[in-house]
Parts: structure tokens; C-alpha cells; sequence
């Protein structure tokens, strides 16, 4: 144990509140041990910013802010199912055209003339690839079949459908104002503020109370300044993020959708029976089966998930190009979504992972794009270095995981 | 000691291809009783368990429980009956913490279909405090961070905490130090005073003899021996594990 300095206490000694002292000293210990968290992550995207800024002053501007967040929106919220999918240990190959066939078949609904109406042709096609999701799901479950057989042959079968339905069109433009505005429309200024300070009143009151029905409960709870801390920093980034988008544009509606997606997520991962059972089947699928969880049906969830996220993602991506063509879904998207997802600190083995890795493996992700196409880099070098980004992540994991193992942790 | 046996397995057989690890088999366990189910290695006393536990059906075989006929489809069937396990392979998942252990599947709900961690967390403190569970240092550790003797005593709480008829423990004290066996075998007999049935599987003799009211002896996948403790000797039960090819074991009390 990392704490075989000290005598194990009973529990019952445990006092419901922790000091200060003690909270610092527990963080502390197990960041020296190796459980760092996200910290190497956002140290890495620090580090980035850095380099780029050094190489060209336009790459710390509000205009490239915002453009950033417009970036990252849809490999992020593609790269959140990518986050279930490992958590259980499995893969999903299949996101990047499943992405494209949401997309598509959006596009094509809503063409004129006797188009439909935005909300039920984004329905409809979030509709499609959830069955897409079950279905490979299913298969993998029933016949017990390696995901990534399975998903390797949906990739193939939806790159296909994608091309099918596009036909010799070519490009299909999309019309539709709702749709283009999900990644091109941007706050009014004053909107960005009432939004922002919405956020963050409602994060404070969950906190407080959290905080509160745990003390009267008499469960452990960290002490009262932290929380009160974690809240300031919040506050305070929300209103720099609002600070800095309103010298441009305005807060970009997506980076809203983003947030609500990431809070949303993370309940369902880490409140929820189902993320639960998710962290238990990729921790010991055996235990989870023993203890009554219904393993199937968790996972055949799952890969719904995946489905349904790469095609809200793929109508992100679909929106800020205001078209859909025959390249749609193909390209790095899917290996960019799931390494997203591994550069944030996701492990591929399973039953250890965050939502907002999701997030933060994407922004890493964005910034090398957009750092490299603003020193007019070629795509060979912004390939080369995402990989290496990738590689440093998961050698950093691994040697942390080594320190927790040490230090019986991990 | 009430007659009536609370589980009772009547001729269960199980194949694994070529391998016949049960051959008919009769077992039954009485509630307020320590029952102990001893055999030598791959004698087919995991496989038994499973059996009850919906890890794998029985070929064939009938199971009652409370003198009703029952049909043990999955995992699922089995916690609703009141029958926990422990299994040797202790069924944890590393990368949860405590809590989230004790509670695997019977989550807490408040509000919102939010997990209550609070009250899981309180639940879970008060049974391991009642069990006298006082070497986890929190809860809120991640099993992976425990001790073997630790990882034990959380899956033996675990089973406890759920009111149940009956426990079934397969080696509970197989990786534990004297101390934690001490307060294992302890826990199993304060189970059985509260009138629950306990099935105990262990190789260790001395232990069996200890808790047990009676012994169960498989050997090769059949039923050979029941015998009641007050009324046999180690002598003799290790003459029905080995068929008699050995007539002590190291370590043994020679009467
Ligand atoms: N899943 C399985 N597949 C194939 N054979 C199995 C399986 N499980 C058990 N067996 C076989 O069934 C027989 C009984 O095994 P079992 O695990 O029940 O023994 P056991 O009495 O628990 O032994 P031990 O004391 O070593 O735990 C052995 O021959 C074993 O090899
Ligand atoms: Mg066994």
C-alpha cells in the first residue's frame, strides 16, 4: 500500500471530514506514486501552446480560440462513445463511417424539395445508427466475436453505404439554418455571460449540496475549502473562456453543446448503475457476471452508444463543412477519435477511463492540427507528430502505471 | 438444528467433454448448520457450487430449495433465493473501489437514478465494522490496493450483508494468515448461530473440524461420505478423500 507508512486504522476511525493537511498529503502521496490523473495532459497541451505561440503569434489569438473549439467539436463528441467502448475493453472500428452515414442520411432528408423538417431528419438518422450500434452489438454478444472483427466489417459495409447513398453526386450541400448554425453560429456577447454564469451557479449548488448530504450522512468528504476551491477555479476559467471568445466571434454554440455532452456523459458514466456495471464488466467481466449484471445487454448498450455518438459527431462534422461528399467518415477521423481517447488518459484494456478524457485527448489533438496548419506544416509532418503526441501519451501512462504498481496502486 | 434441509441437490451430474466432474451427487445443507464439502484437488467441489450458483447448469439433477423444486437459469436466480457465494476465485473487480464491490449489482438509487454513494458508503462501514473488518484502511480504496486477507474479508462481507439464508464459502481461509482464518471460521459459525445454512468448502482439516456440524466427501465427481464432526475423526475423513491410499496428512491430530 502506498500509505504503509501509517498504521491501518479501522474504519470507524475514519473521521467524516478530512483535514486539509490530510487531503494535501493524500493527493500528494498518490500523485508521487504515480496516479497523476490528468495532469500530464494538460501540462502536455500547455506545452504545446508554447511551441506553436513561439513559432506564430497568431496562434494564441481569440480568432484561433474559437476556431479551435469549432475544431475539436467533432472528434471530441465522437471520441466520448470511443471512451465506453474502452472502458469495456473492446473496440469500435466502425465510428468514422457510421459518423458519415448519420451525416448523409441527414443531408439527403433534408435536401429540398420535400425536405424534412431539421429535427426529424436529425432523429431519424441518430435513429439509423443507434440500430447500427445494436446490431453490431448483438452480433458481437450472441456469437461471441472479437469487436474488432465485427466492427472491422462494419467499417468496410458502411464506407460502402455511404457511398451508395451519396451516388455520383459527389457533394451534397446542406441548406438547412439550424444545422449549419450547430457549428457556425456563435453567442451574442451578452448570451456568452448569462450562459457562463447559468454554468457555473448550477455546478456550485450540485457541489454544495453534494457536499452537505454527505456530512449529514457522515461519509468521508473532503474538507470545505477544496470544494470551495474547485468551484472558483470553474468560475474562473468559464469566464476566461467567455473573456477571450467575445474579443472574436462570440462563445461558438458547439463548444455549449460540448459542455452539456461532457457533463451528461460523465453521469451517465460515473452516478449511474450503467456506468457502473460499464467500469465492472471492463474491470472483471466474471465478477460483473456473478454479481447479476446482465453483461450482454451493458455491452450491446455500449456499442449503441458508440454508434450514436460518432453520428451526433459526424453531424458536427457534417455542419461546419455545410456538405456532406463521398469522403465523408474516411480520412484520420477514426483513428483520430480513438487516439483522442487513449491520449487522454482511456486505457485500452479496459475499466479505467474518463469521460473528459475524451475531451482533453481531443484538444491535444486540435492544437497539433491547428498549430501545424497555421505554420502551413504538410499533412506527412502533422501525421508524424500527432503520432508521436500519441506515443508520449500512452509511454507516460505507462510509466505511472509502473510507480502505482510499485507502490501497490495500481 | 431444524430437519428440514434448506437447499438439497438430488443426483446432480456435470460433463466438461470428456470429464465427468459430478456423478450424480446428492448435498444438502440445514439451516443453522456448517456443512463442509471436502475433497481432494479437481474432486468437484467448485463444480458443484457453480452448479448452484448459475455459473453453469447442471446435465442433470434437481435442486431444491425450502422443499420446492427450482430451476437456477443464471446468476440472477440465485441472490433472489438468499443463497450468497464466495468463490475462490474471489469474484472483485480490481479497479472498483470498496464499495462499489460490496454493492456490485444491487446498486443504491436516490434521486434521479443517481447511484447513493452515501448510503452505500455508510451500509458498507457499518457491516465490515459489525464483522470486525478493521484492517481496511477506507472504503473508498481500490480492491487492487488490498491485501489477499482483505480482498477475503470484503467478498465474505459481501455475502453477509445481504440477509441471506444461506452462504456458500469456497476456501475462505486458504490465503489468510492465522489471525484473519481466526476471525473467518469465527464469522462462520456466528452465520450459523443466526440460523443460516453455511456451506464451507477448505482443505484444511483441522479448520473443517473447528466449524463444521457436518462434512460432506466427494472424491472423483461422487458423493462417497456425510458424516457428522461429533462423530468422525480426521482419520476417517481422510481415508474417504483419498479412498484410502493414505491414512494421515501432515499435520493431522492422530486420535
Ligand atoms: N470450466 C471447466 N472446463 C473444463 N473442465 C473443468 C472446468 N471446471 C472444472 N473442470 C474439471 O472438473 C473437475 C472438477 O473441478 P473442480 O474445480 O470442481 O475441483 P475442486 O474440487 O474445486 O478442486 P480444487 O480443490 O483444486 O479447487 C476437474 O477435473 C476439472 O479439471
Ligand atoms: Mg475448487
Amino acid at each position: 500500500m502506498s500509505t504503509a507508512t501509517d498504521q491501518p486504522v479501522a474504519v470507524d476511525d475514519i473521521t467524516p471530514s478530512r483535514s486539509v493537511s490530510e487531503q494535501a498529503r493524500l493527493r500528494w502521496q498518490r500523485i508521487r506514486a504515480g496516479d497523476v490523473g490528468s495532469l500530464p495532459i494538460i501540462l502536455g497541451v500547455l506545452v504545446l501552446v508554447v511551441i506553436f505561440q513561439i513559432l506564430n503569434q497568431n496562434f494564441l489569438t481569440p480568432r484561433n480560440f474559437v476556431n479551435l473549439v469549432v475544431q475539436m467539436a467533432g472528434i471530441t463528441t465522437i471520441a466520448i462513445g470511443v471512451v465506453f467502448v474502452l472502458l469495456l475493453g473492446e473496440i469500435d472500428l466502425s465510428i468514422g463511417y457510421v459518423s458519415a452515414v448519420a451525416a448523409v442520411f441527414m443531408t439527403l432528408r433534408l435536401r429540398p424539395p420535400g425536405g424534412w423538417p431539421w429535427p426529424l431528419a436529425v432523429a431519424t438518422a441518430l435513429a439509423v445508427v443507434c440500430l447500427i450500434g445494436i446490431g453490431q452489438g448483438l452480433i458481437i454478444t450472441r456469437f461471441k466475436l472479437p469487436s474488432f472483427v465485427v466492427t472491422l466489417a462494419g467499417l468496410m459495409v458502411w464506407n460502402g453505404v455511404v457511398l451508395l447513398m451519396i451516388g455520383g453526386g459527389g457533394t451534397v450541400v446542406i441548406q438547412d439554418k439550424t444545422i449549419i448554425g450547430l457549428a457556425n453560429y456563435f453567442l451574442p456577447k451578452a448570451m456568452g455571460w448569462l450562459v457562463v454564469i447559468g454554468g457555473v451557479v448550477l455546478f456550485a449548488i450540485g457541489r454544495i449540496q453534494s457536499w452537505r448530504s454527505n456530512r449529514t450522512q457522515g461519509v468521508t468528504t473532503s474538507p470545505l475549502i477544496f470544494m470551495v476551491a474547485t468551484i472558483f477555479v470553474v468560475a474562473l476559467a468559464g469566464a476566461a473562456v467567455v473573456y477571450v471568445a467575445n474579443q472574436d466571434r462570440g462563445v461558438p454554440f458547439v463548444g455549449i453543446f460540448l459542455i452539456v455532452l461532457l457533463v451528461g456523459f460523465t453521469f451517465l458514466a460515473e452516478r449511474t448503475r450503467f456506468g457502473r456495471y460499464v467500469y465492472a464488466i471492463g474491470g472483471n467481466a466474471e465478477a460483473a457476471r456473478r454479481a447479476g449484471i446482465n453483461v450482454s445487454r451493458i455491452r450491446v448498450y455500449v456499442f449503441m452508444i458508440s454508434s450514436l455518438m460518432a453520428g451526433m459527431g459526424g453531424i458536427v462534422l457534417s455542419s461546419r463543412l455545410r456538405s456532406v461528399d463521398t469522403a465523408a467518415g474516411g480520412g484520420d477521423l477514426l483513428l483520430n477519435s480513438i487516439a483522442a481517447a487513449v491520449i487522454g488518459g482511456t486505457s485500452l484494456f479496459g475499466g479505467s477511463g474518463r469521460v473528459i478524457s475524451a475531451f482533453l485527448g481531443a484538444l491535444v489533438i486540435a492544437t497539433v492540427n491547428n498549430g501545424m496548419g497555421l505554420l502551413g506544416l504538410s499533412a506527412g509532418v502533422k501525421f508524424v507528430i500527432t503520432g508521436l503526441v500519441l506515443l508520449t501519451a500512452v509511454l507516460v501512462d505507462a510509466i505511472t502505471r509502473q510507480g502505482r504498481q510499485q507502490s501497490g496502486l495500481a | 438444528m431444524a430437519e428440514e434441509p434448506i437447499l438439497f441437490l438430488q443426483s446432480v451430474s456435470k460433463r466438461f467433454g470428456a470429464v465427468e466432474a459430478l456423478t450424480d451427487v446428492d448435498f444438502e445443507v440445514r439451516p443453522g448448520e456448517v456443512m463442509a464439502l471436502v475433497g481432494d484437488n479437481g474432486a468437484g467441489k467448485s463444480t458443484l457450487i457453480k452448479g448452484i450458483a448459475g455459473i453453469y447448469p447442471f446435465d442433470g439433477g434437481q435442486m431444491f430449495w425450502e422443499g420446492k423444486p427450482v430451476k437456477i437459469h443464471g446468476p440472477r436466480d440465485v441472490a433472489p433465493l438468499g443463497i450468497e457465494i464466495v468463490y475462490q476465485d474471489l469474484a472483485l473487480a480490481d479497479n472498483l473501489d470498496v464499495v462499489a464491490n460490496m454493492f456490485l449489482g444491487r446498486e443504491r438509487i436516490s434521486s434521479f437514478r443517481r447511484l447513493n454513494e452515501a448510503e452505500m458508503e455508510k451500509e458498507c462501514s457499518e457491516t465490515l465494522k459489525s464483522l470486525s473488518v478493521t484492517t481496511v484502511r477506507s472504503v473508498r480504496q481500490a480492491v487492487a490496493e488490498l491485501s489477499g486477507g482483505q480482498r477475503q474479508a470484503i467478498a465474505v462481507a459481501k455475502a453477509v450483508m445481504w440477509n441471506s439464508k444461506v452462504v456458500i464459502l469456497d476456501e475462505p481461509t486458504a490465503a489468510l494468515g492465522v489471525a484473519q482464518t481466526r476471525q473467518v471460521l469465527d464469522l462462520v459459525r456466528r452465520l450459523a448461530d443466526r440460523g443460516l445454512g453455511v456451506v464451507i468448502i477448505s482443505h484444511n482439516l483441522h479448520d473443517v473440524f473447528e466449524v463444521a456440524d457436518r462434512i460432506t466427501v466427494l472424491r472423483l465427481g461422487r458423493r462417497v461420505a456425510v458424516l457428522k464432526s461429533s462423530e468422525t475423526n480426521q482419520q476417517e475423513v481422510v481415508h474417504a478423500i483419498t479412498a484410502g491410499k493414505l491414512d494421515t496428512v501432515p499435520g493431522m491430530v492422530v486420535q
